[in-house]
This record gives C-alpha cells, structure tokens and sequence, in this order.
C-alpha cells in the first residue's frame, strides 16, 4: 500500500558496488546521465547523491522500474536492443550500460546508439576471458558459473558474453576511442593501468569503458 | 419478449438545475472574453464550474490540477451532487493520499461541453434564451485545455505544479504539456493516448447513434419536447462500458452467473449477472449525465490526434519542454493500450524530456486508473513527492 522510503530500496546503506564507485567517479559532476538497464536504481541514486546528476534510466522488467519510479527516479519501462532509436544525439553526456551489454540481442547496435545519445558512453561487462572462466571451461567442460554469472547456461538472460579483448575489438570496429578502461579482480580490486590488455583480459572479473563514439558530421545538428 | 425493451430508468428532470446552478463555485467569463474555439467559433459568454481542495501555497505553487474523463465531473474529491456518491478520485485524492490535499491545492473543473455546471449543450443560450442543444460548437480537447487555462489564470497561478488525468483526462494533460510548456512543471498522462484510435472512434460511434436512434433524442430538442432519451443514452454507456473493463475482470465478477434465478427462464429478462450489471450501469448514468453532452465530449475524443496537430510528428508537440512526466498504463487496458502510452514515451525521449514510464500488471481493464491499485498509487506518491522536492516544496516528512 504505502510506498517505501526513498532510502529503503535504493539508497540502502549496503557498500556500492566497486563499478558503480569507479563510474561514479568518471561522470562530472552535475552531468546528464542516461542508465540503460539501471535495475533498481543503484547507479542512478549514487551518482545522483554523489555527483548531482540530472539522471535517466530504462530498464526491461516491470517490477524494477515500479519501484524506481515510485522512489522517485525517472525512469521508463523499455528494452536497450528496442528504445535506444528514439534518443536524438547527444542527449546526454554520459550513455552508460552497466552489466547489460552480454545481455542485448545486438550488442554492436545497441553500443553505437550509446555513442550516438551520449557524448560518452560508460559500458561495464563481466569479462569471460578472466582465468578461472576458461580453467572452469578447460578442465570440466562446462558453462562457468560464478558471481558475475550466476545462472545455468539455460535460465542465464545473457546472450552475448565477451571477453576485454573481444570488448577492445568491437570498440574499435565502432571507431569509439577507449579514454579509459579499468578491470577488476574478483576481489574487487583495480588491476594495475600498466598492466597489458592480455593481463588485465586473463585477470580482470569484469571491466568498465569509458568511450567517445566517433566524430561525426554536424548535419542537422 | 418480456424485457426486450428494458425499462431501464425511473423519470429524469429535464434539464437538470446543476447545469444552471452548480453545487460547486463556478466562474463566469463575460462576452468580453470569448473562449476561441477549434471551430473557430467564439464561445461567449461562458462558465467553468470547479472544485478545488486544499490550500493554495503563498508562492502559488502548490497547485494540481486534475483533468477528468468523458463521463466524469469536477466532484473529483467530494460527494456528487445528484447520486450523493463519494467522488469519483476519492481514493487517489484527499489528506494524506497519493495526491495529497494536505501538501497541495488541487483544481478540478467540468470541461466545457460538460453538463455539470460548465457551459455545455443544456446550457442555455443567452441569445435565444433556449438552451443551445446542437447549436453548441464542436468542441476538442485543446479547446477544454483553453478553457481550464481561463480558470487558471482566473486563480492567480502562473505555473501548475502538476496536470494529472486518466483516459481523456489524459489527453487534457498533454495538450496542456504541449500548450503550454512554462505553465506545467509535471505532467501525469494516465491510460491515455496521443491520437484516438478508429477502434475508439466507432465505439463511439455505437454511443452516438443509440442516442439518436431514441425517438425521445427528438433531435437534440428533448428538453423542450419534455423528454429524456434515456434508453438510447442507457445503451451508449452499457456499450462504452464494457470497454472499459477487460474480458478477464468481466469473467471473474460475474462468468455465467445468473441473476435471481437458478436456471435458464428461457426470456429476454436481464438472466445473467453481467446483463443486470450493465443495465445498471446504464439506468444510474442516464440520471446524471446529459445525452448531448454525451454526444459533443465523445465527438471531442475523436477529434484528438496530437500527432495530426504536431505536423505528422507528435515529438513536435513537446520540443523545448521541461516538464517532468510521468505516463502510466495497465497491462489489460484495450481501449487505451500500453503500446499507445509507450508511443507518447518515444516521443518524449526524441526531445530527451524527463519522462518516468511506468505499465501496471492489473486485470481491470481501462478502468483500473480509478481503482485503488497498490503499485499505481505507490507510483504517483513516489513521482510526485520527487517532483516536489525539485519544485521545493518540501518533503512529505519535512511538514509533519
């Protein structure tokens, strides 16, 4: 009946989680911030606790934006692979995609429309080249399950799972230039910045790009 | 053959006296200030009849205003003057609810064309001292936003802190959104849509010719013939009525069930519950509710398509605005559908207006937006009370 507190669900005193913090950090305060797939709303809280952004979300399942929106947040009930289309360029300074990209049936559109809506865009994905991933698959034979992919092969929503270097690729395939790009461990540590892209891909549980799409030309605007 | 012809309503007045004399205030705007219509028609003088609750704020900017659907009235939050009924938002709006009278001054007005006090078709024509009937222009959903624009200024505000309205409330809402886009700090289009679909229309079209087809319509002349076309008015709601439900909720109230009887008697009597309901339905609304009217805000609905209005392309309608809105659907709504909802949300986001979108699971049909639905009312508290906090209004808490 009553609506919970603002903070009950969102702004829950649990720890953020380590990319959310490390986003939190990249987006300039007071930025236009686009969330696709923001879930409950954690990111879109945080950055807007912490960074005063003017902050939008979208997310798939019903129940999750309910409760966005009756907490305040604006977000809409909408799909990454189907929505995206109707954002004009540039409508944000930030077009961010955390830990949705392996779940998108067409992951290269949906990432050019991130570059497009943004003038950045922040995409976070778990990384399937980490070690114990290709160990799990060398010596057992099967889909990996771990934290960041917690389901049987057949009930996971992910679809399109990659690896940092996979991600580099088609970064690079779409002409976004990487500004930034940062690998956790699985203990939710920063990799070391010098360390190459095949150590961070055989290391790192899940990474975050920072990404500028492709300069394009200004006609009509 | 008993029943065939239902007998449907005791005896109506004529001309009901809430036409002239509303129980609510109501406001008179003289032929100095004519309302410019559509049509392109003056409409002078004319009245707004409203309901307001709560306090208007010193800054003024407190003030909701609540835009009704076809059938309903400003008596949003306060028992109806002829069926003594309690309001017909009455769960929605009031101290310490959703929309809360205790924090915000909520308007409500009949639109114009309406027959509760706004000057509509039974209201009378002060150049001939008859009632206008069918002489009244067409009227659209923009010339009620036109109208309601009056009453606003009328009251001394300048920015409404939200427009809120269901199904062709909704409509109002965003024609205000799109009219003017300085005046409405939120926007609340509920089980809406931007353009009235054919299917609606020849729904309505049902309506209309059940009317007409009473002899006792009289071509519109029924106050003076001493009549009331109650039959024809009868059938329009009961058709207009089960679309607003949906075959799901219609299944579970009533499935085969008969009425008073325990088996088929084999007449044309109303033997199941769902005939007895509708019948109902239509007796009750005929006794309220002017066939004219009825006629003109059903045509106003077909009229609407904002997308016609937008060049072709309904983003058009709200370039520039800095509305926060929120648009809400029910998943069993079929006459106004989610994808409709979710068409105005795409058109939103090509403006990258802020726009929360919200479709609420709910077997009820179109008229789950007046039904105390949980996770709809948790939405409206939450959007406003956000809102509100931007607007500098404070939180709920803060004022306790």
């Amino acid at each position: 009946m009553n609506a919970p507190d603002i903070g009950k669900i969102a702004g829950q005193p649990k720890a953020p989680r380590v990319d959310h913090l490390l986003i939190a950090e990249m987006v300039e305060a007071g930025s236009r911030v686009l969330d696709v797939g923001c879930g409950d709303g954690e990111l879109l809280q945080l950055l807007s606790e912490r960074k005063g952004v003017d902050g939008r979300g979208v997310e798939l399942q019903r129940e999750k934006v309910n409760a966005c929106v009756a907490h305040g947040l604006s977000v809409i009930q909408g799909d990454a692979d189907r929505d995206l289309d109707n954002y004009p360029d540039q409508a944000f300074d930030y077009a961010i995609l955390s830990l949705t990209i392996q779940a998108t049936r067409q992951p290269k559109n949906v990432l050019e429309n991130l570059l497009r809506i943004g003038r950045r865009a922040i995409v976070s994905f778990p990384n399937f080249g980490h070690w114990q991933v290709r160990t799990k698959l060398l010596f057992s034979g099967r889909m990996p399950i771990n934290d960041n992919l917690p389901d049987e092969w057949y009930l996971t929503p992910n679809a399109h799972l990659c690896t940092i270097r996979d991600f580099a690729d088609l970064c690079e395939l779409v002409h976004a230039d990487v500004e930034q790009a940062v690998a956790f461990n699985a203990y939710g540590a920063r990799l070391p910045i010098k360390w190459s892209l095949s150590m961070q891909n055989m290391f790192g549980e899940k990474a975050v790009f920072l990404l500028r799409g492709p300069k394009r030309p200004t006609a009509g605007g | 053959m008993t029943g065939a012809s239902p007998n449907l309503v005791a005896s109506v007045s004529r001309r009901h006296p809430e036409v002239d004399t509303p129980t609510s205030p109501v406001v008179h705007f003289d032929t100095g200030a004519p309302l410019h219509l559509a049509c392109q028609q003056d409409l002078a003088p004319f009245s707004i009849a409203y309901e307001t609750y709560g306090e208007l704020n010193a800054a003024k900017s407190n003030a909701i205003l609540i835009c009704h659907a076809l059938t309903a009235d400003q008596y949003v939050a306060s028992r109806h003057p002829i069926t003594g009924k309690p309001g017909w938002w009455d769960n929605m709006v009031g101290p310490g609810k959703p929309i809360d009278t205790d924090r915000f001054f909520v308007i409500c007005s009949n639109v114009v064309g309406g027959c509760m006090g706004s000057t509509g078709p039974a209201s009378i024509n002060p150049k001939t001292g008859a009632p206008y009937v069918l002489t009244f222009p067409v009227i659209t959903v923009g010339d009620m936003v036109e109208a309601q624009a009056r009453l606003i200024d009328y009251l001394g505000i300048d920015q409404l802190f939200a427009v809120i309205g269901g199904s062709m409330g909704g409509m109002q809402v965003l024609e205000w959104a799109s009219r003017y886009k300085d005046r409405v700090f939120a926007a609340v289009p509920i089980a809406t849509a931007a353009w009235h679909s054919s299917q609606n229309i020849a729904f309505h079209e049902v309506g209309r010719q059940a009317v007409m087809a009473d002899p006792e319509w009289s071509g519109g002349n029924y106050y003076a013939a001493g009549t009331v076309p109650k039959n024809g008015l009868a059938v329009a709601r009961m058709a207009a009525h089960i679309t607003y439900l949906s075959e799901e909720a219609l299944h579970r109230k009533f499935g085969r069930n008969l009425q008073d009887r325990s088996s088929l008697s084999f007449t044309f009597n109303a033997e199941f519950q769902v005939e007895s309901y509708l019948r109902h339905q239509g007796s009750t609304f005929v006794d309220r509710f002017d066939a004219n009217s009825y006629l003109y805000i059903t045509r106003a609905l077909d009229y609407f398509d904002m997308r016609e209005s937008a060049g072709g392309v309904l983003a058009n309608a709200f370039r520039g605005t800095k509305t926060r809105f929120c648009v809400v659907s029910f998943t069993s709504d079929w006459l106004y559908p989610t994808r409709e909802s979710r068409e105005i949300v795409q058109a939103l986001n090509a403006v990258a207006a802020n726009v929360s979108f919200v479709e609420i699971e709910s077997d009820k049909g179109h008229d789950a937006f007046l039904l105390e639905e949980p996770t709809f009312f948790a939405t409206i508290r939450g959007f406003l009370n956000a809102a509100a906090m931007k607007r500098g209004l404070g939180s709920p808490e803060a004022r306790k």
